[in-house]
């Protein structure tokens, strides 16, 4: 039998956006455990509700993760008018649809650079990146922020839309469309993407249920699981199929995503062919008492949401569980057996968002 | 299997203008929603103190006997809050971010207002 070394992982690393530690225990150049740590960057965010009213803690939720921010406060926001019992009306409900995708397109793009970027291909990484740069200009000309955006509040949303930005962003998202097929093909179907890709970290069927996989990880595995399927917002109104692929392989997480990215643009622009003349918020009275359990799909997976209010304007609880941690157990899994080299690889296809993770 | 997919994109993109814009010779345009510094028209603050009671960062401290109306820059997360609860509508958020500061001395940070 061959010696066994331990070599760390993280937390700096350049494939690394966020700091996570992984001991990797190798038989030469094999990996035959994989034992993660974090808690680098906790910062204690659900507990800031003892600090912060109700209607204030939206930016606190928004900011767990700066890509899948807007998600964040949304999926706080729907908790809170679930106990509340509030309406949102349908243009606020379409508006937050419209965010949710974009922000999911510029999370897959994102990651598609980062991908690109730790596989080596660093011309992929700039075309990916030069693409989701549209998608954030949409977000500050209609929500006033890039990144982290504050127009999601109780009851509603606080900016609109109107309708030449509307066909505005159609008209982008349809470049986008036609920019963003040469760039996925590359990705698809390029010999030496492939290389890397093809066959590293796969991720069964089985164990992906069983280990409790979520997003692009457990679709990849060939589970037609998402959350978005339920109906919450205005995804009820919109077709939409989960994209699923069956390798389980980096290959094929990176299919998903990819495939996802043009769902969203497809979804988008339903959206605003649909989208209903109405007010976008209404106005909140009260404070929420009872408790409530809200999941929303993000662009790494299903979030979970919990909310407690006793009657005052403090909530009594606040609690998320995030995609991400929900996915380390099977990174874990996938680890296991694979080559040195590939690690990186495999970290980064779980699009690991230590930020959320940790809160 | 294919290869050089990514040749065409990158013969195009010889011919293209840049994606970067080439900042500070080419100033940035910003949008007319764009969340920025946040201002006060002074003269029309009555301290009713409700911008310091919404701010979720803590960054407004007015004080109504002293007639002082203070932003720690640093803190401000321009998120707007302020500008929609206050009733005589003095404050607004421009489309230009803060500028940057050299320290963290508040001294620098903070902009004070000190009315009659």
């Amino acid at each position: 039998m061959a010696e066994r070394t331990i070599i760390p992982f993280g937390p700096q690393h350049p494939v690394l956006p966020e700091p996570i530690h992984l001991d990797l225990v190798l038989e030469d150049e094999k990996v035959v455990e994989a034992i993660p740590s974090i808690g680098y960057i906790h910062r204690g965010l659900e507990l800031l509700t003892s600090k912060n009213e109700f209607t204030e803690m939206v930016y606190v939720a928004e900011r767990i993760c700066g890509i899948c921010s807007f998600i964040h406060g949304m999926g706080y926001c729907q908790a809170v008018e679930e106990v509340m019992n509030l309406q949102v009306p349908p243009r606020g409900v379409y508006l937050r649809t419209i965010w949710s995708e974009l922000s999911r397109i510029h999370s897959h793009l994102l990651w598609l650079g980062l991908a690109a970027d730790a596989f080596g291909f660093e011309n992929l990484f700039m075309q990916c990146w030069r693409v989701r740069e549209l998608v954030l200009d949409i977000f500050e000309e209609t929500t006033g922020g890039r990144v982290i955006f504050g127009v999601c509040k109780v009851g509603g949303v606080k900016r609109d839309i109107d309708k030449d930005t509307l066909q505005k962003i159609s008209g982008v998202l349809d470049s986008i469309n036609k920019d963003l097929r040469e760039t996925t093909n590359v990705f698809i179907k390029d010999s030496s993407v492939k290389h890397r890709l093809c066959g590293v970290g796969v991720l069964s069927k089985e164990d992906a249920y069983n280990l409790g996989a979520v997003g692009p990880m457990l679709r990849a595995s060939g589970h037609s699981l998402d959350t978005r399927s339920n109906g919450y917002a205005a995804y009820k109104d919109l077709s939409f199929q989960p994209a699923t692929h069956h390798d389980g392989d980096c290959y094929a997480r990176s299919a998903v995503r990819i495939e996802e990215i043009f769902q969203s643009i497809f979804m988008i622009k339903e959206a605003i062919t649909k989208i209903p003349d109405s007010p976008v918020d209404i106005k909140v009275v009260g404070a929420p008492q009872g408790e409530s359990f809200m999941r929303l799909e993000q662009p790494r997976g299903e979030v979970m949401y919990y909310i407690r209010g006793n009657g005052t304007r403090f909530l009594e609880r606040f609690r998320v569980r995030t995609p991400t941690f929900a996915n380390i157990a099977p990174l874990v899994q996938i680890l296991k057996g694979c080559d040195l080299a590939d690690v990186a690889t495999i970290v980064l296809t779980i699009d690991p968002c230590i930020s959320c993770t940790e809160r | 299997m294919a290869f050089l997919n990514m040749a065409k994109t990158t013969i195009f993109n010889l011919f293209k203008k840049p994606a970067t814009l080439m900042y500070p010779f080419k100033p940035r345009v910003y949008y007319k929603n764009t969340k920025g510094k946040l201002v006060i028209d002074f003269e029309k603050c009555i301290f009713c103190m409700m911008c310091q009671k919404k701010c979720p960062t803590d960054a407004i401290i007015v004080d109504r006997t002293k007639k002082t109306w203070e932003i720690e820059r640093l803190r401000c997360i321009s998120c707007g809050s302020c500008v929609e609860v206050c009733p005589k509508k003095c404050l607004a958020l421009e489309n230009q971010y803060t500028e940057s500061f050299l320290t963290k001395d508040k001294k620098h940070s903070i902009e004070a207002h000190q009315g009659a």
